[in-house]
């Protein structure tokens, strides 16, 4: 393995996303009924800034605000009593009751599928959607379970041990970088 | 994100470290509003066993421990105990030793002797809970009570707490004691010489023999019930009506108390005897506060204990 693949790398830059997200836009408009029914939720702690940008660029495109939530999947994950320690739980808000709506959810990396199917479950504790879409910022591959996202912002091909991370700003995410956990050689 | 709780057992705020309460109070946060929502309950405990083990007699600590469990969709069973083998005299010991090859994850224990759950965790390999033992701690009702006031005035730091009542006999006082020095709380207690334990001083709180000096400013005050069951015959004071009097919460005795003050009671309460209806009923009372955070406090109690299992020893 050479010295530069060893070092972090820049897989997602400010200009890409700013192009993902209108893309993400109209690939949501065109396949979700009305605004007024569509409910973003970015499941916490990466899906809450990509909701809320997303929401402002439907916002911009359709004069019209979608509603959106929070949603922390701590209490429904599948490994409470075997990880090393508990995870800490967070707040969840959803602003209605789901019954017939359409929720996106949101997420900045889509990797096992395990965080999905959590947030699966804990929506439906909040009321029967009509449909639930999935929408992510990455794909890197790496599924455990058969899930897959409705609109992909990128593909990104990640090396199994490597991290793959998302980065933000005050007004949503700025790009995404790939590093080596700290130790490898 | 992951924390760490590095405690086995909820025995007393006794030994907790104030980042240990704030990761409780915290996590408790997150539980609230579980139970506001349509559907109350959430899988993270699925498969988890809960026993209630209440060798006193109690229905608000029970239900609400029992639906903390339940809300965490564990398996909660309530044991009364004093239609059990320990009328038949079994031992505390054999008890729980049975009780834990049955293999429960968490019991939940109360007890009329000081020191009662602090015997059982040194004899099992489960988690175990006090929910009030004797005269000595009730963890989660100071916990509760943490959480109550938290939400109300922000931040422990700095408020002046009056503790009013039986102290002597009160395991909810010496708990919230402990929890508020904790926080750089001011604590005042308030109680006839009778009725406070010798040497409270050492705790670093501040005694007052009449109930006007120990209000003056205070940013919330507790009541605690005054106990008959175990007064009864005791001579602490001359009668109900003397003690309502010098002691009792009314509107007229709440004055030198900050006109924001808010004010608390563990229950079940005499009403007309440590606090006047109108107080009960007021504007200032966080009662029924209180009830709603005990639930949300012991799911996060039994949560931290019971997820956190792979990394016990």
């Amino acid at each position: 393995m050479s010295s530069t693949s060893q070092s972090d790398r820049l897989v997602l830059e400010r200009a890409e996303v700013d192009r993902i997200l209108e893309r993400l836009r109209t690939e949501i408009l065109a396949r979700v009924g009305q605004v007024g029914s569509l409910v973003l939720v970015g499941i916490r702690r990466g899906g809450v800034p990509l909701a809320k940008a997303l929401a402002r660029e439907i916002e911009r495109e359709t004069g019209q605000a979608p509603m959106l939530g929070t949603l922390d999947i701590n209490l429904y994950r599948d490994d409470v009593g075997l990880a090393r320690a508990v995870p800490k739980v967070g707040p969840s808000q959803i602003p209605t009751h789901l019954e017939g709506k359409e929720v996106v959810l949101v997420d900045d990396v889509l990797h096992t599928g395990r965080t999905v199917r959590a947030a699966i479950d804990a929506l439906h504790d909040y009321g029967r959607p009509s449909r639930i879409w999935l929408a992510v910022l990455c794909d890197r591959g790496g599924r455990e379970l058969p899930i897959a996202a409705d609109f992909v912002g990128k593909t990104v091909e990640v090396d199994p041990s490597q991290k793959l991370e998302v980065e933000f700003d005050d007004e949503g995410p700025t790009g995404a970088r790939v590093t080596w956990p700290p130790g490898t050689p | 994100m992951k924390s760490h709780f590095p405690h086995r057992h909820l025995l007393g705020i006794e030994g907790l470290r104030r980042e240990d309460v704030e990761l409780l109070l915290d996590t408790a946060e997150s539980f609230f509003d579980v139970s506001r929502r349509p559907v109350k309950k959430v899988p993270t405990l699925r498969g988890k066993t809960i026993l209630n083990v209440f060798y006193e007699n109690s229905t608000r600590t029970r239900t609400s421990f029992e639906l903390a469990g339940k809300r965490l969709s564990a398996d909660v069973v309530n044991m009364s105990m004093s239609t059990s083998s320990v009328a038949k005299g079994e031992s505390l010991y054999d008890t729980v030793k049975t009780l834990e090859a049955m293999r429960p994850d968490v019991v939940v224990i109360r007890h009329a002797s000081s020191g009662a759950p602090h015997f059982v965790a040194r004899h099992v390999s489960h988690c175990v809970v006090n929910a009030g033992d004797g005269m000595h701690e009730h963890p989660t009702q100071a916990l509760l009570d943490a959480f109550t006031i938290r939400r109300k005035k922000g931040t422990l730091e700095g408020l002046v707490v009056t503790i009013c009542g039986d102290i002597a006999h009160s395991r909810v006082a010496r708990s919230n004691m402990l929890l508020l020095k904790l926080f750089g709380a001011e604590v005042r207690l308030a109680a006839p010489p009778t009725l406070l334990p010798k040497g409270v001083e050492a705790y670093g709180v501040r005694v007052f023999d009449r109930l006007e000096p120990a209000l003056e400013g205070a940013d919330v005050v507790m009541a605690l019930r005054v106990q008959n069951e175990r007064l009864m015959g005791g001579a602490f004071f001359p009668s109900a009506k003397e003690y309502s009097k010098t002691f009792g919460l009314s509107d007229r005795s709440l004055r030198p108390a900050k006109p924001d003050a808010i004010v608390m009671h563990p229950g079940p309460m005499n009403r007309g005897i440590e606090i006047e209806p109108s107080v009960a009923d007021g504007k200032r009372s966080v009662v029924l506060d209180q009830v709603e955070a005990g639930v949300a406090v012991r799911m996060a109690v039994l949560y931290l204990l019971s997820a956190d299992e792979a990394e016990a020893p």
